[in-house]
């Protein structure tokens, strides 16, 4: 096995791959706890599909479709955002159309535009084995830029995820926090839609902080084991699609889910022990 | 009990003067008045849907007024509300949240100071006295999620105090625990009114009767005279408080006997 590894590592396409499995596991694992504290998968699942709209839009205009998701996820996130905290009722339902709607827009605008569109398959289920080098420097900075803004609004972020009301009570700026952490969700889903493609981006972004919550009830302590179960799951989803030749991003999910399926099971043994 | 606030220096803390609020077009609440004076402990009651948690959402600037002004320590609320201490109503929450008892207390000391300044020796110093005043410092460590209810309750009391109020508002704060864990809790508000203005929304009769200084019923209206004997037959009529049901059998009477009641 070892030998293997070695040797697929002699590739510059699987270091490159490796490297960005590793780095989309920490903004993963950061933001997926905030995710899944917060439940909004829902959201993040709307910003992903929505993202879609940017790639289409990228393709009939001729322009880097990464920069087009990245435009599209941060319009639909902060108008998402914005629908949940603002509209009481129905605010799923708005979500949902804004989700379709970028997704549709996409394949519009992809339509309209000339010419062959063969990576675009890649877009939806990823492709992490053609990382090019400025993608991962991409990585490098998004990475970066959401560790600094975690560490900086730590505490605003636990108080509003925890208590929004609390929080609005005591002055603390409740919206501008949401939609920073909504923005973050867009940084996010745009690096995995490298590696996972955008249809399982959802998948990422929530298991490995699910499961590192089931067992872990301190934030920052559940974010380092969401970041390490990430960077297992990335490795091994990837040693596995490259020994078997299969896809990389849906091997990767794969791995995820059924490690969190065994931890529902690790869990429910757990709670039974501590019952008798 | 009765004469104890007129040896007070009345000092206003909050002052509510023809409110009128609601959602849509639909008034909660009508032309409310009420002046709440320093070290008071007011229980309110009313039946659901009276507007008792529309009022507290007033008085911390959850919900705009459509009428009325209200002041809390001499300010509008957006700013007023710094002086008060909010403790919510317990409602279901994800037990599985990763947040210690000594991290939500110290979420009380956050409004305190602007974004990007870290908590202080004080904030902790604060968090450690609140937490030590309802008796939660030594389980600072645990996850709230495993706490019980009446734990919780205390946690979050701990987190109002942290925020130094003048006003503990409290929303039905023994809703969802047992009734010996309710004394105790009543027993805290008790001590804690010997320097700060309590307002409480309560079902609890019991409590009400035993606990609290002044009793108000708020059905729409208000019906509150600063007193802790409310009149059974206006109740009745204006407020709809279930008059016979809340007087029948407490030690400490709220209400004088209600003539006729039994006959019916």
């Amino acid at each position: 096995m070892g030998q293997a590894i070695g040797e697929a590592l002699q590739f510059a396409f699987m270091r490159h791959a490796l490297l960005a499995g590793l780095l989309v596991s920490v903004a993963c694992g950061i933001i997926g706890a905030y995710v899944v504290i917060n439940r909004i998968v829902f959201i993040s699942g709307g910003i992903a599909h929505a993202a879609y709209g940017g790639i289409g839009l990228g393709y009939l205009l001729g322009f880097n479709p990464v920069l087009g998701a990245i435009a599209f996820s941060l319009v639909a996130a902060l108008g998402m955002g914005t629908v949940q905290r603002k509209t009481k009722e129905r605010s799923d339902t708005l979500i949902g159309v804004m989700w379709a709607m970028g997704m549709a827009l996409g394949i519009v605008f992809i339509d309209l535009s000339a010419g062959y569109k063969a990576d675009l398959m890649s877009y939806l289920f990823g492709s992490i084995l053609t990382v090019p080098t400025s993608d991962i420097l991409i990585m490098v900075g998004l990475d970066a830029v959401i560790l600094l803004l975690v560490v900086l609004f730590y505490r605003e972020l636990l108080a509003v995820s925890f208590d929004e009301t609390f929080a609005t009570v005591t002055n603390v700026p409740v919206n501008a926090i949401y939609l920073l952490l909504v923005t973050m969700i867009a940084f996010t889903v745009v690096m995995l839609m490298r590696v996972v493609g955008l249809i399982m981006v959802i998948a990422m972004l929530t298991i490995p902080a699910a499961i590192s919550g089931q067992f872990i009830r301190d934030l920052k302590w559940m974010m380092a084991g969401a970041v390490i179960l990430g960077m297992c799951f990335t490795t091994v989803g990837l040693w596995l699609s490259y020994s078997w030749n299969l896809t990389s991003g849906a091997t990767i999910i794969l791995v995820a889910g059924t490690a969190y399926l065994l931890s529902l099971a690790v869990k429910a043994g757990l709670m039974r022990k501590q019952r008798s | 009990m009765m004469g104890r606030q007129t040896n007070l220096t009345p000092r206003p803390v909050i002052e509510v003067a023809h409110l009128w609020a609601g959602y849509g077009n639909e008034a909660v609440l009508e032309d409310i008045n009420l002046t709440v004076y320093e070290r008071d402990f007011i229980g309110l009651m009313g039946p659901n849907g009276g507007g008792k948690t529309t009022l507290l959402k007033v008085l911390l600037g959850l919900l705009p007024s459509t009428r009325g002004s209200v002041r809390v320590m001499g300010q509008p609320v957006a700013t007023g509300r710094k002086h008060i201490g909010y403790v919510p109503q317990q409602v279901e929450f994800d037990r599985n949240f990763p947040v210690s008892v000594w991290e939500v207390t110290r979420m009380g000391r956050l409004g305190r100071r602007g974004l990007l300044h870290r908590y202080t020796a004080e904030d902790n110093a604060i968090v450690e006295r609140v937490l030590r005043q309802v008796e939660m410092l030594e389980l600072r460590k645990r996850p709230i999620g495993a706490l019980s209810g009446g734990q919780r309750q205390r946690v979050y009391i701990a987190r109002a105090l942290a925020t130094a109020p003048e006003i503990l508002l409290l929303d039905e704060p023994t809703a969802s625990v047992d009734p010996q864990v309710s004394n105790s809790i009543y027993d805290l508000l008790q001590e804690l009114n010997a320097h700060i203005t309590i307002l409480m929304i309560s079902h609890d009769v019991g409590a009400i009767s035993t606990y609290v200084k002044t009793v108000g019923c708020l059905n729409r209206r208000l019906f509150y005279h600063h007193e802790k004997n409310l009149p059974p037959a206006a109740l009745e009529q204006a407020y709809q408080c279930p008059v016979e049901l809340i007087a029948h059998g407490i030690p400490h009477r709220v209400f004088p006997v209600h003539e006729g009641a039994r006959e019916r």
